[in-house]
């Protein structure tokens, strides 16, 4: 900072700083206001000019947002509990099972990682597998991991457990591939440091290689986050596992004629809970992970 | 080659907005065509906005500058200057020759005109032979070089470079300040020349203006009387570490107008993601 | 002259051409994991519904090879249907965005949102757009996967332009659109084929995952379906597998096409 800028007292920025914020909180919100009213724009357009292309706009098709998010204040069918209460226990049931996905994957994907990265030949042999394996339709492999998985796991976890495990299948893949490149990515001068003090292979990973892989890996866990919750719905869909938001999914996609607005409000709240994950995510890593900024817009 | 242009500064104010900071202020220079002109001072002196000024690359805050006779935003229009950065700024896309055919493509010049000027511009760089390789097969120097080629491909009456030979080590850049003296003779150029390097100051210039810290002004003008066309026993001149001690003394005296610490924050920091 | 001191053509030769060598490792693993497949299967007895053997299920493949071809294609039609639109629209809305800047400024906390929404939840809704027996249905939601990822990489390519390139470019008195065809875009080609990659994936996942929710019988998902619900476990996997093999190949197909246009690039960037 100049000479001018640096005897400004430290009282100033912080308030610049929560200013900076409520500005683009602000911008957010507006920009929210918009994009609504845009929804709603295109629906009253669509519908006085009986659209046709690329859908045909009207009532069931298009509902308007204030009645999706109406919905969830209405019971969810006829003297039952609210809709809210309904997808929000829904969504904690995908919760769980994504969280405990998330941890199986991310471990597993760093493990995978670490052995990679020691082992070129490995490394060589296996690559090309484990980019492939996201090609397999999960949702195809969900029934069949459930049922080979189910009975092997202990009390708690049955009945949910399954699914966890191909959350992890897409989980482990981001984080795997990042935290390579993290692993790799150490500075060739540190690494020489290091074996100007006969530093063992162990210690080099654990002391250098590991640590320069952190912003990479955080970078993937917020790849991940959400993958983990796509893939406890995908591994919900077929298995039929009804408490989750796959469930009320295809419950509310059943009733579509009569409740659109069900179904829309139940994106909302899957879109919510992908969001709430991705945020803890980027906020864990705001505390954890000192890094450079990034230099691109 | 096209008539030299002349430069000419007058009472060049600029402040810049984020962190309220007078970069530069009153300057007054006047370059007389086919002059080259170093521009010297410790790190924040502005010495870099100033070249962009001239350049009409940031619009200054006060004041008037005149190239070759217009605004400095006619001349940009007219590209009347080349301009040369510390970095070489090539596309790794194209190859060497299509890097220096860059500007003559969008002059619109036609494609045998655009060969045969390319093959003179790899002579005067003395790079022949390179057209087909790519920018990260080439050493620094060598990309300096294709990046000056490419700034003097279409003959542009005033030439601005920036640190050009900052990144390399000094016996490429003493090499590339013979070179470069070679090339001004030959195309007889205006060059306004920004640099770090005192020796290189007073080997390559006509005149140095020494500047002051931030905010910068001109502290004095050396002029280098050394006898032309210099080579490399120039820098064994008995008067060469003369001029060398003058522009040293202006530097200093230009140092002590500000706070005794030096003030190293960059200046000009191009914002990133543009 | 000054001395020579390029980086050594063997490097990068060896990076695009690949030599036989770098093949030989997964073809091991290939092998080995096929034979342990097998040799699994029929040592422990696995059920048939959890894991035929390999030689099971190439029996099949072979046999219903008409019947899961078309139904290949029917759903890789799908998936290359909104892999193309998703992506068109990713990059003309980075352009854009990359153009009004402010504007990209002030969506991307949106794009970073809707990248982590599961936006596969959104499939029976495509499915009541556009009736669930059509192929669009399973476009579109195959293009709304696509979209995201294309835009914000593609965005990033086109933003992420050294500052002195465009100043160079101003130098030239070059208009926005110049400098957009000649510097920004080729600069983005990285970041476009990157994501354009990691879309291929996402587009098979989108097709097979709406037609889950309800799609015509030509369809491969359906096909799986259809015959794990009759016990056809060899048939459910065979269709497994040609799923699988698609998708490799598309992504293969995508990866081939990036090394041709990305000749000049010094590093390989990888996904």
């Amino acid at each position: 900072m100049s000479s001018a800028a640096a005897a400004r007292p430290l009282v100033d920025s912080r308030r610049e700083a929560q200013l900076s914020a409520l500005k683009s909180g602000a911008l957010s919100l507006l920009v929210l206001i918009v994009l609504c009213s845009l929804w709603e724009a295109y629906k009253w357009f669509g519908e006085r000019v009986e659209l046709t292309r690329p859908f045909p706009v009207n009532d069931r098709t298009m509902p308007h947002i204030h009645d999706m998010v109406g919905q969830l204040f209405e019971p969810s069918r006829r003297n039952g509990p609210l809709l809210i209460d309904v997808l929000l226990d829904a969504a904690a049931f995908t919760a769980k099972e994504a969280a405990a996905g998330f941890l199986l994957g991310a471990v597993v994907g760093f493990a995978i990682a670490v052995v990679l990265s020691e082992s070129r030949l490995l490394q060589r042999g296996f690559l090309p597998y484990i980019v492939a394996s996201q090609t397999i339709p999960i949702l195809a492999i969900a029934p069949m991991v459930v049922v080979w998985v189910n009975p092997k796991l202990p009390e708690p976890l049955e009945g949910w457990g399954a699914v966890s495990v191909i959350a992890a299948y897409l989980t482990f893949f981001p984080v795997t591939i990042n935290t390579l490149r993290g692993l790799q990515s150490a500075d060739p001068r540190a690494l020489e440091l290091m074996r100007s003090y006969a530093a063992s292979r162990w210690r080099i990973l654990w002391k250098l290689r590991i640590p320069a892989s952190f912003p990479y890996l955080f970078t993937a866990l917020k790849i991940a986050a959400p993958a983990s919750v796509v893939g406890a719905i995908i591994g919900e869909l077929p298995s039929s596992i009804q408490g989750g938001l796959a469930g009320a999914i295809l419950n509310f996609n059943q009733y579509y004629i009569t409740s659109p607005e069900s179904l829309w409000a139940t994106n909302i709240i899957a879109a919510g809970l992908g969001i709430l994950f991705f945020a803890v995510v980027a906020i864990a890593e705001r505390l954890l992970v000192r890094r450079a900024p990034e230099h691109v817009a | 080659m096209t008539q030299a242009a002349a430069v000419s500064i007058t009472g060049l104010s600029k402040r810049f907005e984020r962190g309220d900071v007078l970069a530069l202020d009153r300057i007054d220079l006047d370059v007389q065509p086919g002059e080259f002109v170093s521009l010297i001072g410790p790190s924040g002196c502005g010495k870099s906005t100033l070249l962009r000024i001239i350049g009409d690359l940031i619009r200054p805050t006060d004041g008037d500058v005149l190239v070759n006779g217009k605004s400095a935003h006619q001349a940009r229009l007219d590209r009347d200057y080349g301009i040369v950065f510390q970095d070489a700024v090539l596309y790794d896309w194209r190859t060497v020759a299509k890097n220096i055919a860059l500007p003559l493509e969008m002059a619109g010049w036609g494609r045998r005109r655009r060969e045969s000027r390319v093959q003179e511009m790899l002579d005067l760089v003395e790079l022949s032979g390179f057209q087909k390789h790519h920018p990260w097969q080439l050493s620094g120097g060598m990309q300096q070089r294709v990046s000056i080629a490419r700034a003097l491909s279409f003959s542009p009456p005033l030439l601005l470079m920036d640190e050009p030979f900052g990144a390399l080590d000094e016996m490429t850049r003493e090499r590339m300040n013979n070179e470069l003296l070679r090339i001004w003779q030959e195309t007889l150029s205006t060059v306004v020349f920004v640099t770090h390097s005192i020796a290189e100051s007073v080997f390559l210039s006509t005149r140095v203006a020494v500047m002051s810290a931030r905010p910068g002004r001109i502290a004095g003008i050396v002029a280098i009387d050394l006898p032309q066309p210099r080579g490399p026993d120039t820098r064994e001149h008995p008067h060469f570490a003369e001029l060398i001690t003058q522009v040293r003394r202006l530097l200093r005296k230009g140092h002590a107008l500000d706070a005794p610490e030096e003030d190293e924050t960059p200046l000009y920091v191009a914002e990133e993601g543009l | 002259m000054s001395v020579v001191a390029p980086v050594p053509r063997g490097t990068l030769g060896a990076r695009v051409g690949r030599s036989a060598i770098d093949w030989i490792p997964p073809a091991m693993v290939l092998v080995l994991g096929i034979l342990l497949w097998e040799g699994l299967v029929r040592g422990l007895d696995v059920q048939r519904f959890l894991l035929p053997a390999p030689s099971a299920i190439l029996d099949t493949l072979r046999e219903e090879r008409d019947l899961l071809w078309s139904a290949g294609i029917y759903t890789f039609t799908e998936a290359l249907g909104g892999w193309v639109i998703g992506s068109a629209l990713g990059v003309l809305s980075a352009i854009v965005l990359a153009r009004f800047r402010s504007l990209g400024r002030a969506l991307m906390p949106f794009a970073i949102a809707a990248n982590a929404v599961p936006i596969i939840a959104f499939a029976p809704i495509t499915n009541q757009w556009f009736g669930p027996l059509e192929k669009t249905s399973k476009m579109a939601i195959a293009a709304i996967l696509v979209f995201f990822p294309v835009m914000v990489n593609t965005l990033r390519g086109l933003t992420s332009v050294r500052p002195q390139s465009i100043e160079l470019m101003r130098s030239y008195a070059a208009g926005e659109i110049e400098t957009l065809r000649r510097v920004r875009i080729p600069n983005s080609l990285p970041f476009l084929f990157s994501a354009l990659k990691v879309a291929t994936v996402l587009a098979m996942i989108g097709a097979v995952v709406g037609e889950y929710f309800l799609s015509s019988q030509e369809a491969l998902g359906f096909q799986i379906r259809n015959s794990a619900a009759l016990f056809q476990f060899e048939l459910a996997w065979a269709a497994i597998t040609v799923a699988s093999v698609l998708g490799i190949l598309f992504y293969s197909a995508v990866a081939l096409v990036e090394r041709r246009a990305l000749r000049w690039h010094p590093s390989s960037r990888s996904e």
